[in-house]
C-alpha cells in the first residue's frame, strides 16, 4: 500500500501536520490489552456498583422495569446497531421501517397527531420543546415552568435558553394537592407567555390536570407543552393529545431501555401536524418506489441543520435509533392490553406500597391522585432510608435536594420489578 | 430553458408579469430547474406589505430551500392558493399555473430595474459558469 | 414494501407493518398481578381507553418482523461503510457485552454515590484518557451527541465572554463545515460569518485576519477539515483570533486522524468536542445514540457543564459547586452505556494501538485516493489525512451524477460515500475507509468504483437504474415530501 501511495513510511504521510504539533503527540497511556484482560477490568468495576444489584425503589426520571428477552435479541443485532443514519434508503429499510413504526406508536401513546424518529432524551426534547415555543410565539419572551416539572429538566431548558435570545423562564408553585398551582397560573398568564410547561405525571408522580392548565394557557393563546418522564404511565393515563396539549415530550427509556447509569434513554416528541415544519428532528415518511413497491425514507430534511445551517429549527443531527428500536419492540410485545396491563401492575403496586406505609406513620404530604411515585414524609426519614440502604434496599429519593421545602420526604417509586418479598422487605425496613 | 419575451425578470431568479398597477410574480424556469422538485411553498397572506429585494415567501425542495424576494414593493392582492397543496406546480408550469403573489405596485419605477428576456438569459448563461 | 398485492414479493421480502401483523387477542408478553380494575385505584375521568390501532401481535411473530427488518440493512458489520466523515469503523462485540453487565446496565442514576464507585471510576477514565489525546486540561461527557457537545461548547464560549462583560456578537465558520456548526452557534445567539477556502481548501490566516474583530466570538474549525486535508496553519490562525480576544472551537469530528499525531490542545484549541461514535468505536445504531464530551482548556473549564466527578478521601462522588459554570444540557451524566463501550475499546487499543489506527486510517484514505485518481475527479489533489473527497465532474455527458454512482455501489454490495457534503465541492463524494477494512476489502471497492466509472462511460442507463439488487429501488422522495405519511393510521379511528 505504502508504494502504491507513493511514500516510503507511514510518518510521511503526515507531512503537512507541522512539526511542532507531531513532536509533542505521542500518547501517555497504557498499552492495549487483550479481550480477557479487558474484560476482567471492565467486570470489576462493574461489580463495584454495588448498587445495582440491590432492590431498587428510585424513579425521579429513570425507571426500573423488566425488559423481555426479544428486545435484547433485536438490539444485539448488528445490522440495526453498526448502521448510520438511514441516508442511503434502498438498503435501510430495516431502520427506515422500525423508525415509522416508532413514530406511529409515540403519536398513538402520547395522544398526537405526529411524532419525529426521537431526540437525546426526555430532558433535552423538552428544551427543544421550548425553543419550539418560542418560534412559534415569537413576539413573546417569557416560559412559565412548573415546580412540579423535573428539576434537571428545568435545569436543562435554563442551559438551552440562556443566550438562545432575550427569554425569561419563571416558575410556577404548586399547591397542596401536589399539582402545578392553576390559580397562580390564571393570574401569571398575559401576552409576555410564549408556553407553559407541565409535567406529566409531575417529578412527584401526580397526575397533572393538563386539560384544566391547557384550557388556561389556550384562552391566553399560550402553547402547553408537557413532558412525561415514566412513559409507562401512558398506558393507563388519559394522553397529553387529548387534553389539548400542542408538543407533548417524554423520556422512553422505560419502555425497552435498561436504566444504564441514566443513559442512553430516547426522547420522545409529538405535535400536531400544522406544526410539523417547526418540529426539531428527523422524520420518516413513507415514499414509493418506481415499481410501486412502498417503503421509507428520511424527509422534510429542509427544517434541519445540514440544509438550512444557521436557520435550522434545531442542531440535532442525530436521533436516538437503537434507543427507539428497542422501544419499538418492547411496545409491539406489549401491544394494546400489554401496555395497559403493565401501566395498571406499576399504578396497583404503588398504591399498595403507600397505603401500606400510610398505616406505619407515612404521612402522604400530597392529595392528587399519583402513578407509579409517591412522595411520603415522616421525622425519621433520613435514618429510615439509611436502615433499609443496609438491608440492600434504595428506599427512594429525598426531595429536599431539590425542594428545600420538602424535608423528609421520600420519592419512592414502585414498578412491576418489584417482587412481593422485596416490597415486604421494603414496608418492614420502612415501619 | 424558457424565457417569455413579456416578462420582466430579477437577479433573484423571479418573474414579473405587469398589468397596469398589477405585478403578477413567479419564479423561472431555471430557477425551478435548479432547485429540482418542489415539494412545499410558503406564501405571504392577502394584504401583506412587501418591499423589494426582501423575501415574502419560501419554496423547498427534497434537499434545498429558497426564499422568494419581491421584486417590486406593494401590498400582496393576490396568492395562489393552489400551490400550497400542488407545489409541483411550481415546476411544471412556473409560467403559468405555477405563478405565486400578484402585487399592487407601490412605484411602478421599480421595475427599470428589472431584466428583459435576452438580459436575463445572458446573466443566467453568466451564472452556470 | 410490503403490497399485497405483488405476487412476485416472496414471503422474505413482504413484512408489513407491525400494525398490519396485528390480530385481536395476540399479545407478546405477559405480567403478573396486573388483571385488578384500574377504576378501583385512580379516578375514571384520569384514564385512557385502550389505544386504538395498537399492535396485538404475538412474540414469535415479533421477533421474526424485526429480525427480517435487520436483514433489510446494510452495516459495518456486514459491509464496507465507507461513509464520509462518520468514521463508520468496528464495533467490537465486546463493548456490547460489557456495556450489559449489570452493574452497569442495571445502576440507576440517582444510586448513591458510594454504590457507584465503579461506574465513576468509568468516567473518570474515559475523561482522562480523552484529555490525554486532545491535550486538553478537562472533558465532560454529559453531552449526548456531537451536535449537542458543539451546543454545549457554544454556550461555553459564550458565557466566557459575557463573564468578562464582552459579549460578542459573531462566529466564524469555514464554508466547508458541517451544517451542524453554523446551526449550533445559531442556538447560542450569534450570527455567522463565512471564511472561504483558499484554491486547494484550506483555511488561510490572512482570511481569518481579515475577518476577525473584537466582535468575534470564536472561530469554529474543523481539523483536518471536511475536505480531509489537515489545516497547516493553525496554530497561526488561532493565534490570530486568541489576539483578538476570541477563542477557537475545534470539531472535533475527525479526531480519528489526529490521534498520536497532533493534539487540537496544541493546534491553539480552547474546546472541541469528540463524538464516541466515530472515534472509539461505539456504534452508530442507525442514528444514534451517540456520545460527544467536551474537552476543553483550563480558560473554559470553569464553564463545564454540572455534575463533574470529583476524588476525595472517601472516593468518587458527583459535585455541582461550580458557580460559572453552563449547567446541565441534559438529564444525569450522559450517554453513560457509551462510555462503557468507548473504554473498552480504549483499554484494548491502549496508546499505539490508537496512534496506529490513526495511521491505518490515514493509509487507507491514501490508497483508495491514489487508485482513483485516475478515473474520478479528485476536488483537491493532495495527500489526505483519513478521507479522500471525489466528485462526479467529468461524467456529464452521459448525465451521470453522483447520486447514480452512489446507488450503482449499493448494488455492488457496498454503501454509499458521503454524497454532496462538503458543500464546497459541487457533486462531492466523500469516502473515509477507517483502519478497520483490510486491503483485500479495500481493493473490492476499488474494483467496484472502477467498474462503475467504466459503466458510466459505456453504459450509463445501467447507473441510471440503480439499484437493482435491494429490496426496494430508488423511492420518490418528491412526493414523500409533498404530502407527507408520517404514521400509520388506523383504519376507522375511534
Amino acid at each position: 500500500m505504502l508504494e502504491i501511495v507513493g511514500v516510503e513510511d507511514v510518518a510521511a504521510l503526515f507531512a503537512d501536520v507541522p512539526s511542532a504539533l507531531r513532536e509533542r503527540a505521542g500518547l501517555d497511556l497504557a498499552p492495549g490489552l487483550s479481550e480477557i484482560e479487558v474484560r476482567r477490568q471492565l467486570e470489576t468495576l462493574a461489580s463495584r456498583n454495588t448498587a445495582a444489584t440491590q432492590h431498587c425503589f428510585m424513579g425521579a426520571g429513570a425507571y426500573p422495569h423488566f425488559i423481555p428477552a426479544v428486545v435484547d435479541q433485536i438490539l444485539q443485532r448488528a445490522e440495526f446497531y453498526s448502521a448510520y443514519t438511514p441516508y442511503q434508503p434502498e438498503v435501510s429499510q430495516g431502520t427506515l421501517q422500525a423508525i415509522f413504526e416508532f413514530q406511529t406508536l409515540v403519536a398513538m401513546l402520547l395522544g398526537m397527531e405526529v411524532a419525529n424518529a426521537s431526540m437525546y432524551d426526555g430532558a433535552s426534547a423538552t428544551a427543544e420543546a421550548v425553543l419550539m415555543a418560542l418560534r412559534m410565539r415569537n413576539k413573546r419572551p417569557r416560559v412559565l415552568l412548573s415546580r412540579g416539572l423535573h428539576p434537571q429538566y428545568r435545569e436543562t431548558i435554563r442551559t438551552y435558553a440562556t443566550g438562545a435570545g432575550s427569554f425569561e423562564l419563571v416558575e410556577i408553585p404548586f399547591d397542596s394537592s401536589g399539582r402545578t398551582d392553576l390559580a397562580w397560573l390564571k393570574n401569571h398568564l398575559d401576552d409576555q407567555v410564549a408556553a407553559v410547561v407541565l409535567g406529566y405525571p409531575n417529578f412527584f408522580g401526580v397526575i397533572e390536570d393538563l386539560g384544566a392548565a391547557a384550557e388556561l394557557a389556550h384562552a391566553n393563546d399560550s402553547v402547553v407543552i408537557s413532558a412525561t418522564t415514566e412513559a409507562a404511565a401512558l398506558g393507563l393515563l388519559k394522553p397529553p393529545g387529548q387534553q389539548g396539549v400542542d408538543i407533548a415530550v417524554a423520556e422512553g427509556q422505560s419502555l425497552g431501555i435498561p436504566m444504564s447509569y441514566g443513559g442512553p434513554g430516547v426522547g420522545l416528541f409529538a405535535t400536531r401536524n400544522e406544526l410539523v415544519r417547526m418540529m426539531p428532528g428527523r422524520l420518516v415518511g413513507e415514499a414509493y418506489d418506481g415499481a410501486g413497491r412502498r417503503g421509507y425514507v428520511l424527509t422534510l430534511a429542509t427544517r434541519e441543520q445540514h440544509i438550512r445551517r444557521e436557520k435550522a429549527t434545531s442542531n440535532i443531527c442525530t436521533n436516538q435509533g437503537l434507543m427507539a428500536l428497542a422501544l419499538t419492540v418492547h411496545v409491539s410485545l406489549l401491544g394494546k392490553n400489554g401496555i395497559r396491563r403493565l401501566a395498571v401492575a406499576n399504578t396497583t403496586a404503588a398504591h399498595d406500597v403507600a397505603h401500606r406505609l400510610a398505616g406505619k406513620g407515612w404521612i402522604a404530604p400530597f392529595s392528587a391522585p399519583f402513578f407509579n411515585e409517591v412522595v411520603l414524609r415522616r421525622d425519621d426519614a433520613a435514618a429510615k432510608w439509611q436502615a433499609a440502604r443496609a438491608k440492600g434496599i434504595l428506599a427512594g429519593i429525598a426531595l429536599e435536594r431539590w425542594y428545600p421545602d420538602l424535608r423528609d420526604c421520600l420519592l419512592l417509586c414502585v414498578t412491576e420489578v418489584h417482587s412481593a418479598a422485596a416490597i415486604d422487605a421494603l414496608t418492614e425496613e420502612l415501619a | 430553458m424558457e424565457f417569455p419575451e413579456d416578462l420582466k425578470y430579477s437577479k433573484e431568479h423571479e418573474w414579473v408579469l405587469v398589468e397596469g398597477n398589477t405585478a403578477t410574480v413567479g419564479i423561472t424556469d431555471y430557477a425551478q430547474d435548479q432547485l429540482g422538485d418542489i415539494v412545499f411553498v410558503e406564501l405571504p397572506a392577502i394584504d401583506d406589505k412587501v418591499s423589494k429585494e426582501d423575501a415574502f415567501g419560501v419554496v423547498e425542495s427534497v434537499k434545498a430551500v429558497s426564499d422568494i424576494y419581491a421584486p417590486v414593493s406593494g401590498k400582496v392582492l393576490e396568492i395562489n392558493d393552489d400551490l400550497p397543496d400542488n407545489p409541483e406546480m411550481l415546476n411544471e408550469d412556473p409560467y403559468g399555473d405555477g405563478w405565486i403573489i400578484k402585487i399592487e405596485m407601490n412605484d411602478p419605477d421599480e421595475l427599470k430595474d428589472l431584466m428583459t428576456a435576452t438580459e436575463y438569459e445572458e446573466y443566467v448563461a453568466e451564472e452556470k459558469e | 414494501m410490503s403490497d399485497p398485492t405483488q405476487k412476485q414479493a416472496g414471503l422474505l421480502l413482504d413484512e408489513p407493518l407491525i400494525f398490519e401483523r396485528s390480530r385481536p387477542g395476540r399479545a407478546g408478553v405477559s405480567y403478573p398481578n396486573s388483571d385488578k380494575d384500574p377504576e378501583l385505584i385512580l379516578p375514571a375521568e384520569l384514564l385512557r381507553e385502550p389505544i386504538a390501532g395498537f399492535p396485538e401481535v404475538s412474540e414469535p411473530e415479533v421477533l421474526r418482523h424485526f429480525l427480517r427488518l435487520s436483514q433489510w440493512n446494510y452495516g459495518t458489520a456486514t459491509t464496507f461503510y465507507p461513509l464520509g466523515s462518520c468514521t463508520m469503523k468496528y464495533n467490537p462485540v465486546v463493548n456490547e457485552v460489557v456495556a450489559r453487565l449489570d452493574g452497569f446496565a442495571g445502576l440507576h442514576p440517582l444510586s448513591p454515590d458510594d454504590g457507584a464507585q465503579g461506574a465513576l471510576e468509568v468516567i473518570l477514565a474515559v475523561e482522562r484518557i480523552l484529555a490525554e489525546i486532545t491535550g486538553m486540561d478537562a472533558v465532560s461527557l454529559q453531552p449526548a451527541a456531537g451536535a449537542q457537545g458543539e451546543l454545549t461548547g457554544m454556550k461555553m464560549i459564550r458565557a466566557y465572554h459575557v463573564d468578562r462583560g464582552d459579549a460578542r456578537r459573531k462566529v466564524l465558520i469555514p464554508a466547508s463545515a458541517h451544517g451542524t456548526n453554523p446551526a449550533s452557534a445559531a442556538l447560542c445567539g450569534y450570527g455567522t460569518v463565512q471564511i472561504e477556502g483558499n484554491r486547494i481548501g484550506l483555511i488561510e490566516v490572512d482570511a481569518v485576519r481579515r475577518a476577525m474583530n473584537r466582535e468575534v466570538a470564536a472561530l469554529m474549525i474543523t481539523n483536518p477539515n471536511t475536505l480531509g486535508l489537515f489545516e497547516r496553519e493553525i496554530m497561526q490562525v488561532a493565534a490570530v483570533v486568541h489576539e483578538q480576544g476570541g477563542l477557537v472551537y475545534l470539531d472535533g469530528a475527525n479526531l480519528n486522524a489526529l490521534m498520536g499525531v497532533a493534539k487540537p490542545a496544541h493546534m491553539g484549541a480552547d474546546v472541541m468536542q469528540i463524538n464516541l461514535h466515530k472515534t472509539f468505536s461505539t456504534p452508530h445504531g442507525g442514528g444514534g445514540p451517540g456520545s460527544g464530551p467536551v474537552a476543553v482548556d483550563a480558560l473554559l473549564e470553569p464553564y463545564l457543564p454540572t455534575p463533574r466527578v470529583r476524588r476525595d478521601a472517601n472516593g468518587l462522588h458527583w459535585s455541582s459547586d461550580f458557580p460559572k459554570s453552563i449547567g446541565r444540557v441534559r438529564s444525569f451524566f450522559g450517554n453513560f452505556g457509551m462510555h462503557v463501550r468507548a473504554l473498552a475499546y480504549m483499554l484494548a487499543l491502549g496508546g499505539d494501538g490508537l496512534t496506529q489506527a490513526t495511521q491505518m486510517a490515514v493509509l487507507s484514505a491514501n490508497y483508495i485516493r491514489r487508485r482513483l485518481e485516475g478515473a474520478y475527479h479528485l476536488a483537491f489533489p493532495a495527500t489526505c489525512m483519513h478521507e479522500c473527497v471525489f466528485s462526479d465532474k467529468g461524467f456529464e455527458a452521459n448525465g451521470i451524477k453522483t447520486l447514480d454512482i452512489a446507488k450503482r455501489l449499493l448494488d455492488f454490495g457496498f454503501y454509499a460515500p458521503t454524497i454532496y457534503f462538503p458543500l464546497v465541492v459541487p457533486g462531492a463524494l466523500m469516502i473515509e475507509p477507517t483502519e478497520t477494512e483490510s486491503k483485500e476489502t479495500l481493493d473490492q471497492f476499488i474494483a467496484a468504483m472502477l467498474e462503475i466509472a467504466r459503466e458510466a462511460r459505456e453504459e450509463p442507463d445501467t447507473l441510471h437504474q440503480a439499484p437493482t439488487h435491494t429490496p426496494v429501488g430508488r423511492l420518490d422522495e418528491a412526493r414523500a415530501a409533498r404530502r407527507p405519511v408520517l404514521r400509520w393510521q388506523p383504519v376507522s379511528p375511534t
